[in-house]
């Protein structure tokens, strides 16, 4: 079979890519998934969207996707609801470097356009009434920021896709890719062979052996990161409760339940996805001593997913030297699904040799062949 | 009788008709119908809905009851509180 353009994985990176290339015009794209839609990193995550960041390209990234999301349901023609809850997310700082650290934050931010603000404890806890003001200094909040439904979003970008003609292979995996003289030549999946000039990688917590079989050592892998849902209450919280330093976030979603993560300390980096005790127990330790209230609550839930860790926790986007016709979009470190509008339309501007929204310099792969102009995101959870 | 009537999901209040419409656009698995209607994500974590789901898909798809995959398990079995957690580890 013969493909314009093969983009590996139906996750919101992919959908998205595929939705915005197939806006532009192009035909005959091809999704590949090896399980069913959303079964990967994308309906596994936090559903939190922010844009208080401390550097400038992922500030500038989730302010992007925000304004893409805000219209979503519109743009996509999506016949339910993506469930876009922008009651903010309230960031606290536990240590005096952290809220150093956040004033810088903000500043950038607001530079930047976002409408964040660096607040005191007794606002925050006007704005979150249940929170332990003992457990923090100050605090950030972006009132913009909030709750989007992943397995929506990613169906809304699904559906406006394949209205545009593009068609989807769920429960197909790739095997190998083909290639000649560092040039993309085909993909075989377990099913068939596609012949193609084009492959797009957007594989998640896969993207690094996905690059291999194109002979491409992508500097990511993957590593577990756990989660957890309650039973559902009336609503008592708006935004989403995070912090770095405690390795907590917290929000209750429009259906009533709290969702609530954390970052396992020295997380292997592999493809594990199993849940722990160890989690359910340090996750109610710290939710307890932020949220005491959500301590009444019981826990019905706990799922695990992966992130695609890269080595400044910025994506990886747009082509790459080693092989021609190979595109990349990973990397997220945990924020892929906050960032998929602007990840399907950048991908789609270089893939068409159009200006790109955003200057590529800081997010292609090369950045790293530069050692010294890294600048690491810290605010990751 | 009105399959808005006939409810799926108790936890979830998922009626017939939603999981038929799914299921003429072309989502055919109990992971793919759980993620956009919520079926199974309740307090009951699917143990009266699943198998439920389970034989409108067979019949749906004209198979066999077994050869349809229930949704994977996952933990708690049953609901814990987060202090009865807190507590338990001291």
């Amino acid at each position: 079979m013969n493909a314009n353009i093969v983009i590996i994985g139906a996750g919101i990176s992919g959908t998205s890519i595929a939705y915005h290339l197939a806006a532009k015009g192009i035909k005959d794209i091809i999704v590949i998934d090896k399980d069913y839609l959303t079964n990967g990193a994308t309906g596994r995550c936090g559903a939190g969207i922010r844009q208080q960041w401390a550097t400038k390209m992922n500030c500038i990234m989730a302010k992007k996707s925000v304004e893409f999301y805000e219209k979503a349901n519109q743009t996509l023609g999506y016949s339910h609801d993506i469930e876009f809850k922008q009651e903010g997310y309230l960031i606290v700082a536990v240590t005096p470097e952290e809220d150093a650290q956040f004033t810088k934050n903000v500043e950038l931010q607001n530079y930047l356009g976002i409408k964040s603000r660096k607040i005191t404890k007794e606002e925050a806890k006007k704005i979150v009434p249940h929170i332990n003001t003992d457990m923090f200094i100050s605090a950030t909040f972006c009132p913009t920021d909030g709750h989007i439904n992943p397995f929506k979003a990613n169906d809304a970008f699904y559906q406006a896709a394949k209205r545009l003609g593009v068609t989807f292979y769920f429960h197909e995996t790739v095997q190998s890719i083909q290639t000649d003289h560092h040039r993309i030549v085909g993909v075989t999946t377990d099913k068939r062979t596609f012949q193609t000039t084009k492959v797009i990688n957007a594989a998640g917590g896969f993207a690094h052996e996905i690059g291999l079989m194109a002979g491409v050592d992508i500097p990511v892998y993957a590593e577990k990161h756990e989660i957890l849902v309650t039973e559902p209450i009336e609503k008592i919280q708006g935004p989403m409760v995070m912090s770095f330093g405690k390795n907590l976030y917290c929000q209750q979603v429009p259906q009533g339940s709290f969702v609530m993560g954390r970052g396992t300390p020295d997380a292997l980096h592999n493809h594990d996805i199993t849940s722990s005790w160890e989690f359910l127990d340090e996750m109610a330790k710290t939710v307890v001593s932020f949220l005491p209230i959500i301590g009444e609550l019981r826990v019905i839930r706990q799922w695990a997913g992966s992130y695609n860790m890269s080595p400044d926790r910025q994506p990886i986007l747009g082509s790459v030297d080693e092989c021609d016709g190979f595109y990349v979009a990973c990397g997220f470190s945990g924020h892929g699904f906050m960032f998929a509008p602007i990840t399907g339309l950048l991908l789609s501007e270089i893939i068409m040799n159009e200006p790109t929204t955003i200057d590529m310099a800081e997010l292609c792969m090369n950045r790293f062949k530069n050692q010294k102009t890294i600048e690491v995101e810290k605010s990751v959870v | 009788m009105n399959k808005k009537n006939i409810i799926i999901c108790r936890c979830e209040d998922v009626n017939l008709e939603q999981v038929h419409e799914l299921l003429d656009q072309g989502y055919t698995t109990i992971e793919d119908i759980k993620r956009l209607l919520r079926i199974g994500m309740g307090p009951c974590q699917g143990k009266t809905c699943g198998l439920l789901l389970q034989q409108e898909i067979s019949r749906y798809l004209k198979c066999k009851t077994e050869e349809v995959p229930l949704a994977k398990v996952r933990p708690l079995v049953t609901g814990v509180k987060l202090k009865a957690i807190v507590e338990g580890t001291k």
